[in-house]
């Protein structure tokens, strides 16, 4: 292939470097920003449903759960903080099956661009808005009497925690939009990890609640370890079994999905 | 010196399932030209554009743009090209502006660049007016004049475009194909898809007629014309038991056997000449005494072209804008 490219045109060469990839990640972060900025009615919504997931734990059915040592509005809103983080998640998968449908995609693949660049836009630019969720949610939770009972530096690493744990998820969805390629079907698809997550979880009710069967899963699945590793982090108590639990389940989701999404953004075809 | 081509097909084939989009297609332009794909819903012109746009692999064959191979040296391939559809790809919730800024950026320009060619893309597209304001609220003809400044900022050599002016009313078509002869005056390298053999007439100095994923004819438009002859005799009869013999009657006056289409009483076939046809159709049938509807000459189009190169027509609704299907032409 070389001594073709003497006898032609030499194109405008392509130094791929780290520094342009960084730049093509910023200019693509920056549209999907402007995107959620331009339609406050989605933000509003998606924080619509942990608002309300919020008010029924803390009002309508927390009254009725006693959880031995802790208050339940203590105990319930770490698992509503990340809950509050994997509903935005669930745009992720929206946006990229929209895109994919619109022919975005086709244009961006057709770009001297760094292809991941696409994708790392699309999930940092979710990041930053489940972060601002996340923060209505925190600062709702306080209003209705939950209290951060551990120092300032154990509760931000809490803090961090849910919001690792939301990024990694922001690829599973990434790679739920791309494979099914429809944004209606997308938005179907994306609640299912959601409600396995959070209902089979640590988040509303102790595990050993339930029936002896549910439970090894309930009991080892990322949500819960987050949870509980959160929930230590925040009230005080033993931390780091959960703690380096949920951060390898982060790094695994992260990594699978990671891969898995490339390769499906790579043959994209709408 | 002979030229090199700027767009070499070597005999590729793609296939999805059992269906073969493309099957040993091979074409190729020359610097500064225009190739038009001209073919129905389905013939394998949009696959051969992904191909070409680096979107697609093929399972076989070669192709080169600029000398790079579309596989090998995908990346480098995505700068020396661009690419404008029949569906504007350009982003709802941004500004025109917004939307050029961003696809010059990822051309790798400079800022100030990209910014510039931003502003005079908007201003050569007569949408300096409007470039501040979200794409959403563009009428369908500004959309694609976006879409095709979108993809003129990194100033390619090579620009591919895939049916651009579908579904646009004739006003907006005739501005797009003026921009699209200043473009190649310029040196650019042109492959446009179209269903208008009108528009391949237009624009194109080189046509390939795609079939069912195979090249059916290739040439100037002249030379297809030629292939095709002069124009097609309309009849159209009142009486459905007439067909069979208004065809009969007018059989000798073809230089091919005419096509019936019973469902419109309709009779169609092509014809040397043109008037001479037409009052020797008109005598005959008169004396015949069968009441007509409607007795004509017009002008070819890509349905008469398909039937001759093919032997078949391009399907229902062929030569019409269909709407988008989604698996439409893979």
């Amino acid at each position: 292939m070389t001594e073709l490219t003497i006898q032609r045109p030499a194109p405008r060469p392509v130094p791929l470097s780290l520094r342009l990839a960084l730049r093509d990640v910023g200019g693509i972060t920056k549209r999907n920003l402007l995107r959620i900025i331009r339609t406050p009615q989605l933000m509003f919504v998606s924080l619509l449903q942990p608002t309300i997931i919020l008010l029924l734990f803390r009002y309508v059915l927390g009254g009725a759960i006693r959880i031995p040592g802790i208050d339940y509005v203590d105990f319930v809103m770490p698992g509503i903080f990340l809950e509050s983080v994997l509903i935005g998640g669930m745009t992720t998968a929206l946006a990229l099956a929209q895109d994919l449908q619109a022919g975005m995609i086709d244009r961006f693949r057709s770009l001297p661009m760094a292809r991941p660049a696409f994708l790392v836009g699309r999930t940092l630019a979710d990041l930053s808005r489940s972060v601002l969720a996340l923060a209505f949610i925190i600062g709702l939770g306080v209003l209705v009497g939950f209290r951060f009972h551990n120092n300032a530096a154990a509760c931000l690493a809490g803090i961090a925690l849910i919001i690792a744990f939301g990024f990694a998820l922001t690829w599973v969805y990434a790679a739920i939009g791309l494979a099914v390629k429809d944004p209606q079907t997308a938005q179907m698809a994306a609640i299912l990890p959601m409600f396995v997550l959070f209902f089979a979880s640590s988040a509303l009710v102790p595990v050993s609640t339930m029936p002896g069967w549910l439970q090894p899963f309930a009991q080892n699945q990322p949500a819960t370890v987050t949870i509980n590793a959160v929930r230590a982090l925040f009230q005080g108590g033993p931390v780091y079994h959960d703690l380096w639990q949920s951060l390898l389940w982060s790094t695994g989701i992260l990594i699978v999905s990671l891969i898995v999404s490339l390769n499906l953004y790579r043959k994209a075809t709408a | 010196m002979p030229i090199a081509p700027m767009i070499e097909v070597e005999a590729l084939t793609k296939r999805f399932g059992a269906t073969r989009a493309l099957d040993n297609v091979s074409v190729s332009a020359e610097a500064g030209r225009v190739l038009a794909l001209l073919g129905p819903n389905g013939a394998g012109k949009t696959t051969l554009v992904r191909v070409l746009t680096t979107l697609l692999v093929p399972d076989s064959g070669r192709a080169r743009v600029g000398g790079l191979d579309v596989t090998q040296d995908a990346k480098a391939v995505r700068s020396i090209i661009g690419l404008a559809g029949q569906y504007a790809t350009v982003d709802e919730m941004l500004t025109g502006r917004e939307n050029l800024e961003l696809v010059g950026l990822l051309y790798h320009l400079d800022k100030a660049v990209y910014r510039r060619r931003a502003a005079d893309a908007l201003e050569r597209m007569s949408l300096a007016a409007a470039g501040n304001r979200p794409v959403r609220t563009y009428s369908g003809g500004m959309r694609r004049r976006l879409d095709l400044a979108a993809s003129l900022i990194g100033r390619p050599p090579v620009l591919f475009l895939d049916e651009p002016t579908t579904g646009l009313d004739p006003r907006t078509r005739n501005d797009l194909w003026q921009l699209i002869e200043e473009l190649v005056a310029g040196g650019t390298t042109v492959l446009l898809t179209t269903q208008y053999m009108e528009e391949a007439e237009h624009l194109a100095d080189q046509i390939v007629v795609l079939d069912a994923g195979r090249v059916a004819a290739e040439g100037t438009a002249d030379e297809l014309k030629g292939q095709l002859g002069g124009n097609v005799l309309e009849i159209r009869v009142r009486r459905r038991a007439d067909l069979e013999k208004a065809a009969s009657l007018v059989a000798g006056l073809g230089r091919a056997a005419p096509r019936l289409d019973p469902e419109l009483n309709k009779i169609s076939m092509p014809v040397e000449g043109g008037p001479r046809e037409l009052i020797a159709a008109g005598r005959v049938l008169d004396d015949s005494g069968m009441p007509l509807e409607d007795l004509g000459i017009r002008r070819p189009s890509l349905d008469d072209v398909f039937l001759a190169l093919t032997g078949h027509a391009t399907g229902p609704g062929g030569g019409e804008a269909t709407t988008r299907t989604g698996a439409e032409d893979d």
